[in-house]
This record gives structure tokens, sequence and C-alpha cells, in this order.
């Protein structure tokens, strides 16, 4: 593995499909500059009019949650139905709400 | 023993059709199998430009043109994407590439077989990539995420590929009888490679077991070729071609064709390197990454450049 074999680091591909919509991931690529990235990702993820707008993010500045977090991070919401609107005791012929 | 239970617990979030994803807990035998699948799979997408790029400067029209290379384009982006989900499984592009070049890595047989006439760019959208789509819609079930999400993408675009493989054969047939002609030779020469492209038959593929078991594939080769072949049949006929296997005949208690026996000593022979176009494909492969070597350094120099500005700035 010589250097110039060097694809580039990685840059993870968003892509907003049409106005008013969240960017959604897609994928990711290599590429050598954020230039590149953006080109790159248009040719890559965008051959068919998937989208309007993409954002492209260096790999490394993702910071990811982990499967030994899932217990601290997502558990204590189980017992907190509360949180939701269908937890709570409607009188009976209420409505619009 | 912290292994077993681990395991436990593996096979159970398969067994719920929960996905597997690139932080999860995994056997090393499933990271494996899925590294050398993936990547042939990757392999195979981007070798598989080689026998429609030979055709690109001779199709007959500027329609079959633009569309011949809008489906290597996306072949190449196939190959891209599956590089990408093949990387989570912590092997980087390079190492996978690495293993292209040298040829220790394989992928599909199919590429290894010539494309003498424009009728074979034909062939090769309706039973090659035919048989990919097979293989690939079953796979958008497997149990590993990023490979199932890239095999969600891939199916959505890769549906007008076959159409178009299809639409070539049934113009040709319709055509002169010389077209005519070209078409079936070309149905005769991809038929038999094509359909063992999805394997050998299952009492003979020792990695079935636990592929299945982990849901890495969801069909058997088997299963896959026998759905395949009842789909193309009607197709061929009418066409007006006629699928050159004189054991092809419909079994109304399977409600499925019985099909002739398949040359496994081609197969193997091809598999092992030895197909008629093995080394032209892979020096080809080689001569196109050794020439953008300087492409790959400017692109560094270039980035290098780029983020010393920034950091003076």
């Amino acid at each position: 593995m010589s250097n110039t074999d060097d694809q580039g680091p990685i840059w993870e591909v968003f892509l907003q499909s049409k106005p008013g919509l969240a960017h959604k991931h897609v994928g990711n690529l290599h590429a050598s500059d954020k230039e590149m990235a953006l080109q790159n990702a248009r040719d890559l993820y965008t051959r068919r009019k998937e989208g309007t707008c993409i954002w492209v993010v260096p790999f490394d500045a993702i910071v990811s949650s982990t499967p030994e977090d899932d217990e601290a991070f997502f558990e204590p919401s189980n017992d907190k139905a509360y949180r939701t609107p269908t937890h709570y005791v409607l009188p009976e012929g209420a409505k619009h709400i | 023993m912290e292994d077993a239970k681990k395991l436990e617990e593996f096979q159970a979030k398969i067994d719920a059709e929960i996905k597997i994803e690139p932080k999860d807990w995994m056997p090393e035998d499933y990271r494996k199998h899925l590294q050398r699948q993936m990547s042939q799979h990757a392999h195979s997408e981007i070798i598989g430009m080689q026998p429609e790029g030979n055709w690109l400067l001779r199709a007959p029209s500027l329609r079959s043109k633009v569309v011949l290379l809008a489906k290597i384009q996306d072949e190449a982006g196939h190959g891209l994407y599956l590089y990408s989900a093949a990387e989570t499984l912590g092997k980087s592009r390079t190492e996978y590439l690495d293993e292209l070049k040298t040829g220790k890595a394989k992928y599909s047989s199919i590429f290894n077989y010539p494309t003498l006439t424009w009728a074979d760019m034909g062939a090769v959208g309706w039973l090659v990539d035919g048989a990919a789509i097979v293989n690939q819609v079953s796979l958008q079930r497997t149990s590993y995420g990023p490979y199932a999400r890239g095999m969600v993408k891939i199916c959505k675009e890769e549906s007008f590929h076959q159409r178009q493989g299809y639409e070539i054969m049934a113009d040709m047939a319709k055509g002169s009888p010389e077209q005519k002609e070209m078409a079936q030779d070309a149905l005769n020469r991809f038929w038999w490679p094509s359909i063992m492209m999805f394997g050998p038959h299952d009492s003979d593929s020792p990695n079935t077991g636990n592929a299945v078991k982990w849901k890495i594939k969801r069909a058997t080769n088997d299963q896959l070729r026998q759905s395949f072949i009842d789909k193309t049949v009607h197709q061929a006929e009418i066409i007006g071609l006629t699928i050159p296997d004189p054991d092809l005949k419909w079994n109304e208690n399977r409600g499925s064709y019985d099909f002739g026996e398949m040359d496994w000593d081609e197969f193997w022979t091809v598999v092992k390197g030895g197909g008629p176009c093995s080394k032209q494909r892979l020096k080809h492969y080689n001569d196109a990454h050794n020439n953008g070597e300087w492409v790959r350094k400017a692109a560094k120099a270039y980035a290098e450049k780029q983020n010393s500005k920034q950091k003076v700035a």
C-alpha cells in the first residue's frame, strides 16, 4: 500500500430531497478536499434529481454514541410514557384535543 | 464464555429481524463473510463496466450511447456504494482495492466473458443485470444494515438496466434475419454463464449454512436461480428467441421450469482466473488505477496546500 494509493478521507453525505424537508444521511465517499467532496457527492448521490441541497461532513467530525451507551442513553425514556399524549385519560366526548 | 452469551444475543437479534449496525458486536465469521461478499459485489460492479465500455464508442445510435453511458456510470456508483458499506466493517477502501488489484479478491465470473457484438449489450443488460437484480432484491433484506441500505438504493437505480438490455434484444429479434441471428447468438453465449452467476448448487455450497442462519443470504443459490429462470423464459418467448437448453420444460407439479445441468468445470475454470478475458480485465483495471496516480497526487497536494493556507489565515 503506497502513499499514492491514498483515497483521501471519508466524507459523510446528507441530502435534502426537496425544500422544506430535513437533510437525510445517504452514504459517504472519499475525497481529498471539501470541494471535491461536494462535487463527488453530486455525481454519486444525485444522478436522478434526488435532491435540492447537499451537505458533506468530514467523518472525523461526527461524534456517535455506541451500543454500550444504549442503556444509559435511551432506556430512561422507557418509563416516561407521560411524555406522550396517549398517556392521558380524557373525559368521554372531548374533541379537538 | 462471554462470547457464547454475545453470540446468543446476536442470533436473537437476527431472528427478530433487527438489523446489525457497524458498531454492534458481531461474530468474527459474520464480519469476514460480509467483507468477502460485499467487496466481491463491489469489485463486480467496477469490473462490470469494462465489457460495456467496449461498445460505448460503437453504439449504433446517439440514444443507445447516452443510455449505455448512464448505465456504466450507475455501475461505478454502485461499486462505490458497496465499498462504502464494506468499509464500515473495519477494513479500508485501499485494502479492498489492493485485493482486487493483486487478484486476491474475486469478482463475478460473468465479466470474464467477451462482448463480441452489439447484441451482447442486450444480453448483458437483460440476463446479467436481470440475474443480478434477482439476487439484489433478495439482499435488500440482508441482516447487515449498511449492506441492506445499499441494496435498496441499487435496486431502485438498476430497474432500467435490465429493460434497456431487453429492448436491444427485442429490437434486434424483430430486425433483419442477420440481426435476429446475432441476438440469438448472444443469448446462446450468455445464457449458461448467467444462470451460473448464482453460484454452485446448494449441496455444493459450503458457505450457505451460516450465511442463511445469520440472514446474510435470504434465499439460497438454487432458489434464486429458479426464480430467475421462471421469470426469463416467457420474456424470451415473446421476442421470438430460444433459450439454448433442450431440457428446459415447464413442470406443472413444481410450478417452475425444469432445466439442464450447468457446466461446472467451465464455472470453476473461470472462477480460478481461466476465463477468456480474466487477464485482460485485471490488467485494464490496474492500468487505469496506475494512470490515475498523478490525479491522486495532485488532489492530495492541493488539499495540503489549502489546509496550510487555512492555518496561516
